[in-house]
C-alpha cells in the first residue's frame, strides 16, 4: 500500500487553505479530480508507482472548509490559483492529469501558460460543447439516472462503491451534504453550460497530450475525444471499450498502462 | 390585519394521468403537448378577473408572482399582471402586492426598480414591493444563474434597487455581478422613502437575518400548512426577539390555502378534487430540480438535512397520496369549510403564527372560474370581516403596507355589487 500524506497550503493571500494528498515517488504529477470531489482510489495508487502524485482538493470540497470556494469568482481566478499552488509545491512543469471537471481545469492551465505543464492527460474531460451531442447536466439529474450515464455497469460493484452511501445515518448525512456541496463548488465554473470558451484556447497547449475516453460514456459522449484531439496539436487519443465516464477505474489496467507508456515516451 | 388574495395562474386542465405520464410539472413539462395558447389566454384573463373580483369583494391586496417553464403557475412577467391590476383597481383602496419580480434573474436589477416605480406611479402609491430570491428551478435551471452565486447576486441586486430608489444623485454601481456607469432611476415610486418590501422565504435562517437587518416583512410561503408553519414562525419570532426588534405581527406574512362553501360538507364536495389536483399535479416537481447543488449555502444545506426537514416533506408528500379531504383539513394544509369554521380556523392560525399580513390562495389547481368567484365571494363577505380586527387590540402600526391604505377598507357587502 502507498502512504498518502496530507499537506495543507495557504493560498490566494491566505484566503484559501488547500489540502493536497501526496503519495509515491518519481517525477511530479498533479491529478485534478472530477466534479464530485477527490477520492484517493486504485488509479491514483497506480500513478504513484512511478510518480509523485499531488492531488489537490478543489476549494470548498475539503470537509470542514466549505467557504474556501468564496474567494475564487471565475475560471481566470481558478487558473491563476493553480499556478500559485504549483509554485508553493515547487512544481515548475509537472505532468497534469485531469478527470472530467478536472480535465477542463487541466486544459485551461496548460493553455493559459503552456510552460507550466510538461505532459497533459485528459480523462473524459468536459469543457467543449456540441449541440448534436450535448453534455448531460449532471447537477440536475436524479442519482439513479446519473449512475446509468457514468458507468458501463451501473449495477456493478464500482458504481455501488462510488455512488453508494454509508450505512450509518450520521455518516450518510455527512456524505450526502458534502457530495451536494462539492457539485456546487465545481459547478461555479461550469454552470449552466460547461463551455467557457476553452475551444478558443486549446490551440495554445504545447504539452504532449493524451486524450482518454470511455467508449460508452453517457455523460460526455466519446465524440468529444475527437474534438479535443483535433484542437490540440499532436494530441493522441485512446478510446476504451467497456467503460463510460470513469474509464480509469472501469478499465484500471488498460488505462494505467496507456498512461504509463505515454509518460515514459 | 391585512388579507390579500394570492394567485398562481396555474394550468387548470392537465390530463388526469399527468403525474404518471410526465417527469415534472416544472422545467421540462412540454408546452407543445400540454397547453394551447388560446386556452392559456383564457387562464390569464380569468386570473385577472378573479383578482379584480377579489378587490371588489373586500380583499386588502392582490398578489402575483414570477415563475418560469411550468404548469404550476406561469406568470413569467408578474409586473405585466400587476400593471393590468393596478389599472383595473384604480379607484379602489387595494394594494398591488408583487411577490414578485425575481431579483437575481432580472438583468440589470434596476429593471425591477423601474417597473416597480411604474407600478407605484400607476397605482397611486399602492405597491408592495416583493423581492423574491427565486426558486432553483426558475433561476438556476431555466435562467442559468450559477446556484452557488444565486444568493449573493440577490443581496447585491437588493442593495442596488434600494439605492436606485433613494439616491438623490447619479451614481456608478461597481458591484461584483452588476456594473452600471450612470444610475439615475426614472421613474421612482410615489411612496417615500420606498414602497414596503416583502421577502418571501421558506424558513432559512439567512432570509430571516436578511429581512431583520433591512427591516423588511418576512413572508413564509409553504404549502405544507400552518402546523409545519408554526415551527418556522416560532423560530422567526425567537430570532426577532434575539435581535431586539419589536414583535410587530405585521413584520410577518403567511400564505394559506383556503376554501369556503355554504357548509363543511359542501366544501368537501366543491373543492376536494381541486385540492387533489393541486397537490398531485401542480406540485408534481422532480425532486432533483428542487435545489441544484450550491443553491442552498453550506450551513442551510447542513441544517436542512440534519433537522430532517427534507425527510419530513418527503414523508408528508408520500402520505398525502392517500389523504382524503378531511386529512388535508386536519393537517391544516388547507383551511376549509363553512364560513364560520374557516374564520375560526384562520383566526387560530394567524394568532398562533403571529402574522399580520395573511395571503390566501383562493384559486387552487383546477378550480374553475365560477367556483373561484364563489370562494372569493364567500370569503370576502363572511370570513374576512371576522379577521380584520385581530391585531387591533395590540395597537401595532403596519409599516409594511402602503401608508395610504393602512386604514380599514370600508366596503363590506359591496362585493358582488
Amino acid at each position: 500500500m502507498v502512504t498518502i500524506q496530507d499537506r495543507t497550503l495557504s493560498l490566494w493571500s491566505a484566503q484559501i487553505q488547500t489540502r493536497v494528498k501526496i503519495a509515491g515517488q518519481g517525477p511530479p504529477l498533479v491529478f485534478l479530480h472530477g466534479a464530485g470531489g477527490l477520492d484517493w482510489d486504485d488509479f491514483l495508487d497506480r500513478l504513484s508507482e512511478n510518480h509523485t502524485v499531488y492531488a489537490p482538493e478543489h476549494p470548498g470540497t475539503t470537509p470542514g472548509d466549505p467557504d474556501a470556494i468564496k474567494p475564487l469568482d471565475d475560471l481566470w481566478d481558478l487558473v491563476l490559483y493553480y499556478y500559485e499552488l504549483f509554485d508553493l509545491l515547487e512544481l515548475e512543469s509537472p505532468v497534469v492529469v485531469g478527470h472530467s471537471f478536472g480535465g477542463m481545469v487541466a486544459a485551461e492551465i496548460a493553455a493559459t501558460d503552456p510552460k507550466r505543464v510538461s505532459k497533459l492527460v485528459l480523462l473524459s474531460s468536459i469543457g467543449l460543447w456540441r449541440d448534436d451531442a450535448p453534455v448531460k447536466n449532471w447537477m440536475s439529474m436524479a442519482p439513479e439516472a446519473l449512475v446509468q450515464e457514468v458507468f458501463y455497469e451501473p449495477e456493478g460493484p464500482l458504481a455501488k462503491r462510488i455512488f453508494g452511501l454509508p450505512e450509518d445515518p450520521e455518516e450518510r448525512m455527512t456524505a450526502q451534504i458534502q457530495g451536494i456541496w462539492n457539485l456546487g463548488c465545481t459547478g461555479k465554473f461550469t454552470w449552466p453550460i460547461p463551455d467557457k470558451g476553452l475551444k478558443k484556447r486549446l490551440h495554445r497547449i504545447q504539452a504532449p497530450t493524451l486524450v482518454i475516453w470511455g467508449q460508452q460514456d453517457g455523460l460526455v459522449p466519446s465524440v468529444y475525444a475527437q474534438e479535443f484531439t483535433d484542437r490540440i496539436s499532436g494530441a493522441q487519443s485512446v478510446l476504451v471499450d467497456k467503460a463510460a465516464h470513469v474509464p480509469q477505474l472501469e478499465q484500471l489496467e488498460t488505462v494505467s498502462r496507456v498512461i504509463q507508456d505515454f509518460l515514459k515516451s | 390585519m391585512k388579507v390579500s388574495m394570492f394567485h398562481l395562474m396555474p394550468h387548470r386542465e392537465l390530463p388526469a394521468d399527468f403525474e404518471q405520464r410526465y417527469h415534472s410539472v416544472w422545467v421540462d413539462a412540454p408546452w407543445w403537448e400540454l397547453a394551447d395558447a388560446e386556452r392559456v389566454g383564457q387562464y390569464y384573463n380569468w386570473t385577472l378577473d378573479e383578482l379584480t373580483y377579489a378587490a371588489g369583494a373586500g380583499l386588502d391586496g392582490l398578489c402575483v408572482n414570477e415563475h418560469h417553464q411550468n404548469a404550476y403557475g406561469f406568470m413569467p412577467g408578474p409586473n405585466l399582471m400587476g400593471s393590468a391590476l393596478a389599472r383595473a383597481t384604480k379607484d379602489q383602496d387595494v394594494a398591488i402586492v408583487q411577490m414578485g419580480a425575481t431579483l437575481p434573474t432580472t438583468n440589470p436589477p434596476t429593471r425591477v426598480a423601474e417597473e416597480y416605480g411604474m407600478l407605484d406611479c400607476i397605482s397611486g402609491g399602492r405597491l408592495v414591493a416583493g423581492m423574491p430570491l427565486g426558486s432553483s428551478m426558475d433561476a438556476n435551471l431555466c435562467y442559468g444563474i450559477p446556484p452557488i452565486e444565486h444568493r449573493d447576486r440577490y443581496y447585491e441586486a437588493h442593495d442596488l434597487i434600494m439605492k436606485a430608489w433613494q439616491a438623490e444623485e447619479m451614481f456608478a454601481w461597481n458591484g461584483k455581478y452588476y456594473q452600471l456607469p450612470m444610475v439615475n432611476l426614472w421613474p421612482r415610486p410615489i411612496q417615500k422613502p420606498h414602497p414596503p418590501v416583502w421577502v418571501p422565504g421558506t424558513g432559512s435562517l439567512s432570509t430571516w437575518d436578511f429581512s431583520a437587518k433591512n427591516d423588511h416583512c418576512y413572508c413564509f410561503l409553504s404549502y405544507f400548512g400552518n402546523n409545519l408553519g408554526q415551527k418556522v414562525m416560532d423560530g422567526f419570532w425567537e430570532f426577532v426577539d434575539a435581535k431586539g426588534l419589536e414583535p410587530n405581527p405585521y413584520r410577518a406574512g403567511f400564505l394559506q390555502l383556503v376554501v369556503v362553501a355554504e357548509s363543511d360538507a359542501q366544501a368537501e364536495k366543491d373543492y376536494y378534487e381541486h385540492i387533489r389536483y393541486f397537490y398531485d399535479k401542480s406540485l408534481h416537481i422532480a425532486p432533483e430540480f428542487f435545489a441544484a447543488p450550491g443553491y442552498m449555502d453550506f450551513r442551510s444545506l447542513d441544517n436542512t438535512y440534519r433537522k430532517g426537514y427534507m425527510d419530513q416533506i418527503t414523508t408528508v408528500t408520500q402520505d398525502m397520496k392517500e389523504w382524503n379531504y378531511q386529512d388535508f383539513i386536519d393537517n391544516q394544509l388547507v383551511i376549509g369549510g363553512s364560513p364560520s369554521s374557516v374564520a375560526d380556523q384562520l383566526e387560530d392560525a394567524v394568532k398562533k403564527l403571529r402574522v399580520g399580513n395573511l395571503m390566501v390562495l383562493l384559486q387552487i389547481g383546477s378550480m374553475p372560474h365560477e367556483l373561484t368567484l364563489k370562494n372569493i365571494d364567500l370569503f370576502g363577505k363572511e370570513v374576512l370581516p371576522k379577521l380584520r380586527d385581530i391585531w387591533d387590540d395590540e395597537g401595532w402600526e403596519n409599516h409594511w403596507w402602503p401608508e395610504k391604505l393602512r386604514g380599514k377598507r370600508q366596503l363590506a357587502g359591496a362585493a358582488t355589487g
